[in-house]
């Protein structure tokens, strides 16, 4: 990553993708109201992608708006990490990602608000209080589940372990940026630790480190989503909606 | 369905909750609805999201549906029909003096 444009649309990308994973619980959530709050969770996401592509196309200055920017890119252009294309699995895995993901965004948003750019500053302030609530929502899961039923331990414990590799790419250094994600990862362990702990889980000790998604080296999940994501749009471009 | 289940309207494990809502300007918690929730700590992050929109400043209670014991439609009348007809119960025969704007 290099320069203002490249790190807020890394921030975009995370937001939308992970927005557009969620929103395919709706109707299919455990519960009705388990339901909501995914929805919710994934409306959050898309609010914040939608203020940071925004502010990325005018970073650019090349006349992208928004929704030239979410679908008239290709996989090879989205800048998100990897955890967030990763499929929704079971609900475990889901809330595996969630939290990760949540325990990430809500420092980062948090640093963000303080930061020297008026505009990231303004976005990080609104965005953080969401971070906040789905980091709870993640937490509460996680350790509802793994604390739950034998059933649902081994599930969580089998998420934790397959979606903890791609966590270390959330950290990678990067000290140009408003915000050196690199900064963050103490925050982090600081919140996972402990609820993993309470939920009677095992923190997963692979030294694998999967990456490549802000360089635009993505795993095979992404292009399937982006085809779905942006079908209407690729066959009638430019049109209004 | 055990009859506990029935009574409480479950079909599957999660247990009827009432939501009170105050809101920020709010003088009192009003009933605004139910759901249904596993325990009192979801039961209030679900109302949150459900009846608040995570409005800031807004409070809520949550009651288990079982704890809340109801008058019965069908003593209705035995309930509220004597105060009817003692007017004497009702605060009428007062004259209110000139001046007093906030009786």
């Amino acid at each position: 990553m290099n320069g203002p444009f490249d790190f807020t649309l890394a921030l975009a990308d995370d937001a939308l993708i992970a927005a557009q994973r969620l929103a395919e619980w709706t109707t299919r959530a455990p519960e009705m109201e388990e339901d909501i709050a995914l929805a919710n969770i994934a409306l959050d996401q898309l609010g914040a992608a939608r203020l940071l592509l925004s502010y990325a196309g005018e970073l650019e200055g090349a006349g992208r708006d928004e929704d030239a920017l979410a679908y008239l890119r290709d996989d090879r252009q989205f800048r998100n990490v990897l955890l967030v294309e990763l499929p929704n699995g079971d609900f475990a895995v889901t809330m595996a990602k969630l939290f990760f993901l949540a325990a990430y965004q809500l420092p980062l948003y948090t640093a963000l608000a303080g930061c020297a750019d008026e505009r990231l500053a303004a976005i990080g302030g609104k965005a953080r209080k969401e971070s906040a609530y789905h980091l709870d929502h993640g937490a509460l899961w996680v350790k509802r589940l793994g604390d739950g039923t034998e059933e649902s331990h081994r599930r969580m414990q089998a998420a934790v372990d397959h979606v903890w590799p791609y966590t270390h790419e959330l950290f990678a250094a990067d000290p140009a940026a408003p915000v050196d994600p690199a900064t963050l990862r103490p925050a982090f362990d600081e919140v996972v630790g402990p609820v993993l702990a309470e939920a009677t889980l095992t923190r997963p000790g692979s030294a694998w480190a999967p990456a490549g998604g802000r360089a635009g080296v993505h795993s095979e999940h992404l292009a399937y989503l982006l085809a779905e994501m942006q079908v209407l749009h690729r066959a009638h471009p430019g049109a209004k909606w | 369905m055990s009859e506990r289940a029935e009574q409480s309207g479950v079909t599957g494990h999660s247990p009827l909750w009432e939501v009170f809502v105050r809101a920020r300007r709010g003088l009192s918690h009003t009933h605004v609805g139910s759901l249904h929730a596993p325990d009192a700590e979801l039961a209030l992050r679900n109302a949150r999201d459900l009846y608040t929109r995570r409005q800031e400043g807004v409070s809520i209670w949550v009651v288990p549906a079982g704890a809340i014991t109801a008058s019965s439609p069908d003593e209705k009348d035995a309930f509220f029909d004597p105060a009817a007809d003692k007017v004497y119960r009702h605060p009428t025969f007062y004259e209110v003096p000139d001046g007093v704007a906030h009786l």
